[in-house]
């Protein structure tokens, strides 16, 4: 186990590497001179020259990269240039908020998602089957962005039960678990929630039906054994693969709640994201970029290795 | 040596035993809600190609005095936008922009995918490694991120639109086309080729496309839905395309100041989405089933 550990973390290293590049580099494809969204239009060659030397742009790439990077591990994302307020305090504000949202979309996701696949798979080829797998693939096909406006064109603008966008009375930076806070919550985890319902249904259900089709069941019912018992054999196979589809949905749900965020003015690291956009703010943007993805690539680790942890088959290969 | 033709060509039956394709064809075929969804993506096609024969009205001619018309409205069958255009006019419209930036994308992350998997499956070694560790780092990001990361960083535009949504494309595919090919060259067939003194274009050539291409092209088909969808994100986040094109995705972000007015007309450019990503999806589903294609 702990040779497996080590050998997925020299195989994650260099990806983190290379994820930080492509956070750097997004800077540089973009077409025109940063430094044009906070000069004033009548800024002397002088003043400029002062302001790409203190933002460091008058270096040559690499070395610009080691600088960016060099204070990155160390927590120091660079300032923002619209706000003029450390990146990495705002970002770690708006991760927290949109952590919230994500684990609240899988608590809700995941049990739905595991139920229906299960009950599809173990009724395969029946009408349940069809019903499920007909949800399963318009939760997919669904855009989560429309489903945001509908939902909140429902039970905001019509029936007026819950609110349509913010995160409650605290703001952006309180956050409390009491209805007045809770009802905010409520609209877009749901939202959130339907494309991995879809997904994990999918993938459960062609799971738990090509395990019932193996002949180990077959054997097992042979020798007598009670259909709880088979049906709890069947579900320690379906385990490792479900969790890791769980796993990849929560990291996909903390970098696509983007749309969602927006939708709903959900105060995290889309919202975030979506504002640094449109005051071309570079260094909030590569920031917020590089924290998502990194959290993203650490999900991935920690589903690998507790996937080997739960299936020995995984760490012999 | 004539002689010897002639035995062969006589010798040849009579009928030739149905292709591979005639059998995946005849299964789709009995596949009705694949036919469907196929029929229904022609025509949402064909509608955006031919918009301006059907007789529509204007959709950039706006009107003050007819904003958020409702459905039914006359002359205006769908309605009005904020603007005063004809909805009609402008879902059918903004197809274009939005299946083109929503299917391009898929195509060209296919044969640039597909043709790096090839190379890194087949050739194996340093050249696998390097291809396979760069793919790995742009599949580290999740899709909509990595979208969203290339257009903001690239501005707003069509242009812009194609090649973010294509560089997030080519991971996938790739990995898939690579494990495909990789699976396909341990096998004894390509070891007698070689040994027979075929170059290796001419096995990729001869060999291998034709048995990898179709789980590739299977798993492409299966991207459409999310492309569409994250092409039309884009548009809805103002980082895709720009006003006043009609656009799906962008007609749903006006609009939204509309909800409080007639919610009705701000939900339909999503119904559109929503249509085509789910045909997508079913179409897929079905190909997959009607050529065999097991994850």
């Amino acid at each position: 186990m702990f040779a497996y550990l080590i050998r997925r973390l020299v195989y994650v290293l260099p990806v983190a590497v290379g994820v930080s590049i492509i956070c750097f580099l997004l800077v540089h494809i973009a077409p025109g001179d940063p430094l044009t969204a906070i000069m004033p239009v009548d800024a002397t060659q002088e003043e400029q020259a002062a302001m790409r030397s203190a933002y460091g742009l008058d270096k040559p790439l690499p070395v610009q990269y080691a600088i960016w990077i060099g204070k990155a591990v160390t927590g120091d994302l660079g300032k923002s240039i619209a706000t003029g307020r450390p990146v990495a305090g705002e970002v770690f504000s708006a991760v927290k908020n949109s952590l919230l949202l994500a684990f609240t979309a899988s608590v809700i996701a995941f049990p739905i998602g595991l139920l229906l696949g299960f009950i599809a798979g173990y009724f395969r080829d029946t009408i349940i089957d069809r019903l499920v797998t007909a949800f399963a693939i318009t939760g997919v096909s669904v855009p989560n962005y429309w489903l945001g406006i509908v939902l909140v064109i429902v039970f905001s603008v019509q029936l007026g039960w819950l609110p349509s966008m913010g995160a409650g009375p605290g703001g952006s930076g309180q956050w409390a678990w009491d209805y007045a806070h809770i009802k905010h919550l409520i609209l877009p985890s749901v939202t959130l929630a339907v494309v991995p319902i879809g997904i994990v249904a999918r993938t459960v259900r062609a799971l738990v039906g090509d395990i019932f089709s193996m002949d180990f069941v077959q054997a097992l019912y042979a020798k007598g054994m009670r259909h709880g018992d088979v049906l709890r054999h069947v579900i320690r196979n379906a385990a490792p693969t479900a969790l890791s589809v769980m796993g990849l949905q929560l990291g996909y749900l903390l970098g696509g709640s983007i749309l969602i965020e927006t939708v709903f003015n959900w105060p995290g690291s889309g919202f975030l994201l979506s504002n640094a956009i449109f005051q071309r703010d570079l260094p909030l943007l590569q920031g917020t970029i590089l924290v998502l993805a990194l959290f993203f690539v650490s999900m991935n680790l920690i589903v690998d290795v507790a996937q080997a942890a739960i299936d020995p088959r995984i760490k012999r290969s | 040596m004539t002689v010897v033709a002639d035995t062969a060509e006589v010798a040849e039956p009579v009928r030739k035993a149905p292709g591979y394709w005639a059998g995946v064809f005849k299964r789709f075929l009995n596949d009705p809600v694949a036919v469907t969804c196929t029929i229904v993506v022609l025509l949402l096609i064909l509608a955006a190609i031919f918009a301006p024969y059907l007789g529509l009205n204007d959709p950039y001619k706006a009107s003050m005095i007819k904003r958020l018309k409702p459905i039914g409205f006359p002359g205006f069958p769908l309605g009005t936008d904020e603007q005063g255009r004809d909805m009609l006019a402008r879902l059918i419209y903004g197809g274009r922009l939005t299946l083109f930036v929503g299917l391009v994308p898929v195509v060209l992350a296919f044969f640039i995918g597909s043709t790096l998997g090839l190379v890194a499956g087949y050739v194996g070694g340093w050249i696998n490694t390097i291809i396979m560790r760069t793919v790995d780092v742009f599949f580290a990001f999740p899709s909509v991120l990595l979208a969203i990361a290339i257009s903001s960083a690239l501005g707003a535009g069509i242009i812009n639109s194609l090649v973010s949504l294509t560089i997030v494309f080519i991971p996938p595919i790739a990995r898939v086309a690579e494990s495909a090919t990789a699976s396909v060259r341990a096998l004894d067939y390509i070891d007698a080729a070689r040994a027979t003194g075929g170059s290796a274009l001419t096995i990729i050539r001869v060999h291998v496309i034709g048995n990898v291409l179709g789980p590739i092209f299977v798993y492409a088909t299966s991207l459409t839905s999310v492309c569409m969808i994250l092409a039309a994100g884009l548009s809805f986040l103002g980082i895709g395309v720009r006003p006043p094109e009609p656009e799906w995705g962008l007609m749903l972000n006006t609009l939204r100041t509309a909800i409080y007015i007639n919610p009705w007309i701000a939900a339909l450019p999503g119904v559109m989405i929503f249509i085509t990503s789910l045909c997508l999806n079913l179409l897929s589903d079905g190909l997959r089933s009607a050529m065999n294609v097991k994850d």
